[in-house]
């Protein structure tokens, strides 16, 4: 690698600033991975296919592994670390564990964080159909999608409910 | 996992200022916008750039301006297909476009990719999209990557790798413009005419050229357009049947009489096709007109000949330009 190749980033990365030295053709996927170690993102086509390395930018689901970490100066992004870094358990995790919505469990940090900007943009509890639309871009090959789906409905309903008791 | 050759990624912040760092560095220096198209073919080692030129922060091109004085919506080319599906104009004015727009690969995807990069996609074809170890598997590419023969057209010259954009075929149907920057200046052309039949360069770009916005007139009089798009799994995958279908009508009911027409195809070769000879078949001819659907859709299965250059049997999806279309025309009525 040669030294005018790299180049320094500076993220807020699940909301704390963050700056991170890179080459220049690696992808976001690739920084967060073997530069910051969130390893939650999971590598998995690596070609915009599948999904599994969906992350928040700017509040909206993009692919990590299709980002290239130069163009990601500057921006917000959110992994699914921030999911659990919460005082309480986050309403989707809860949800996805009630309804064994994870199987082998490679495609659920995509689909977490697809479904996650779904339900913070949502103003009512969002349909099955909704739900659907918004994760159309993550291939799960175990569950076959109706328990993700259930959990997706279910949580949406939950925090509905938990913001309409003012919690 | 897929890596990325090695390059250097600049960031101009106009588009003055982009043109001439893809004049600088030419050749070797490639276009990234929303990255969704160039980064998988990259990361096929379909190309080795030694510099992406970044889109992502030139603010002019993320306008969106409706000028009904010109009678024309004129969008950005760095908007994103998300931002077009949604925007109201769009909706209210091309329904046809924001279907399309809203029919690309997935949320994710339609996050980032822009109209810009979505008109400039590169041709696609089943031999040309495969990993380089696959391609080596089948004796070392095509005319299109590394190699010297065609593999869906063995006799043939000339790449006939697909035209897979989704909007493409949609906005030559509404007669749009394209608007290009350039180290010699601004152009304006139709866009049936920015492409041409050869998959190793599909595109009437100069050298440093830029598809800087997209302009699109605003109907004149009622119109019923839809687009139709087929593929297996609905949803991340390219279009392996693409039709779009305007009828513009003399008034807003549905018996009314067609005054225009435009049906386009796209997924065939490198170039879309017009389905032409459809004014003297059906103008004039009322829109209740069972006979049009027929009309239209035998003129899109006769004129329109898919290859095997994307999945699935040619054969069938002739067939299902004819009966899709059909089906289309008989549901807007």
């Amino acid at each position: 690698m040669s030294q005018s190749s790299a180049i320094l980033l500076s993220l807020t990365l699940n909301g704390e600033p963050v700056q991170v030295a890179a080459p220049a053709h690696w992808t976001l996927l690739e920084v967060l991975r073997y530069k910051l170690d969130l390893i939650g993102s999971k590598q998995g086509c690596d070609k915009g296919d599948c999904g599994a390395c969906t992350v928040q930018i700017d509040g909206l689901p993009a692919l990590a592994c299709l980002t290239l970490a130069a163009l990601a100066d500057g921006r917000s992004v959110t992994t699914v670390e921030a999911l659990g870094c919460g005082p309480v358990v986050h309403p989707l995790l809860d949800a996805f564990d009630r309804h064994d919505a994870a199987q082998c469990g490679f495609c659920t940090p995509g689909i977490l964080m697809a479904a996650e900007s779904l339900l913070r943009r949502s103003a009512r509890p969002v349909t099955r159909h909704e739900a659907a639309s918004a994760l159309a871009g993550n291939l799960c090959r175990c569950t076959g999608y109706t328990k993700i789906l259930d959990a997706v409905v279910d949580a949406s309903e939950r925090l509905r409910a938990e913001h309409d008791d003012g919690r | 996992m897929l890596r990325l050759p090695q390059f250097q990624v600049a960031t101009p912040t106009t588009l003055a200022e982009a043109v001439d760092l893809l004049q600088r560095n030419s050749p070797g220096a490639r276009l990234i916008s929303g990255g969704t198209d160039i980064l998988p073919n990259l990361k096929h080692f379909l190309d080795q750039p030694g510099l992406l030129v970044s889109l992502a922060r030139v603010a002019e091109l993320r306008r969106i301006d409706r000028d009904d004085r010109a009678g024309r919506l004129v969008l950005g080319a760095g908007l994103t297909l998300a931002e077009i599906a949604q925007h109201p104009d769009v909706r209210a004015y091309f329904p046809s476009l924001a279907k399309s727009a809203g029919l690309v690969a997935a949320p994710t995807i339609r996050n980032m990719a822009t109209l810009g990069g979505n008109i400039n996609l590169d041709t696609r074809c089943r031999y040309v999209n495969q990993t380089e170890l696959w391609r080596g598997g089948i004796g070392g590419g095509c005319l299109k990557s590394e190699g010297q023969v065609c593999h869906v057209v063995p006799t043939g010259r000339r790449c006939v790798a697909a035209m897979s954009s989704d909007n493409v075929p949609v906005l030559i149907s509404l007669g749009a413009t394209i608007h290009l920057h350039g180290p010699a200046g601004q152009r304006a052309l139709p866009l049936a005419d920015y492409f041409h039949a050869d998959g190793l360069r599909h595109t009437h770009a100069a050298p440093g050229e830029i598809t800087a916005a997209i302009s699109v007139p605003l109907p004149t009089s009622p119109r019923r357009c839809d687009y139709i798009k087929w593929s297996v799994r609905q949803s991340i995958d390219f279009p392996l049947v693409s039709v779009a279908l305007r009828f513009d009508l003399d008034a807003d009911r549905s018996d009314a009489a067609i005054t225009d027409v435009s049906v386009v195809a796209g997924v065939l070769g490198a170039k879309p096709r017009e389905v032409n000879k459809l004014d003297e078949l059906v103008v004039g001819r009322s829109f209740a007109d069972p006979s049009v659907a027929q009309i239209v859709s035998e003129a899109a299965y006769s004129q329109c000949k898919p290859l095997p250059n994307v999945p699935y049997d040619p054969a069938y999806r002739r067939e299902m330009i004819r009966v899709l279309t059909r089906r289309a025309i008989a549901a807007m009525v």
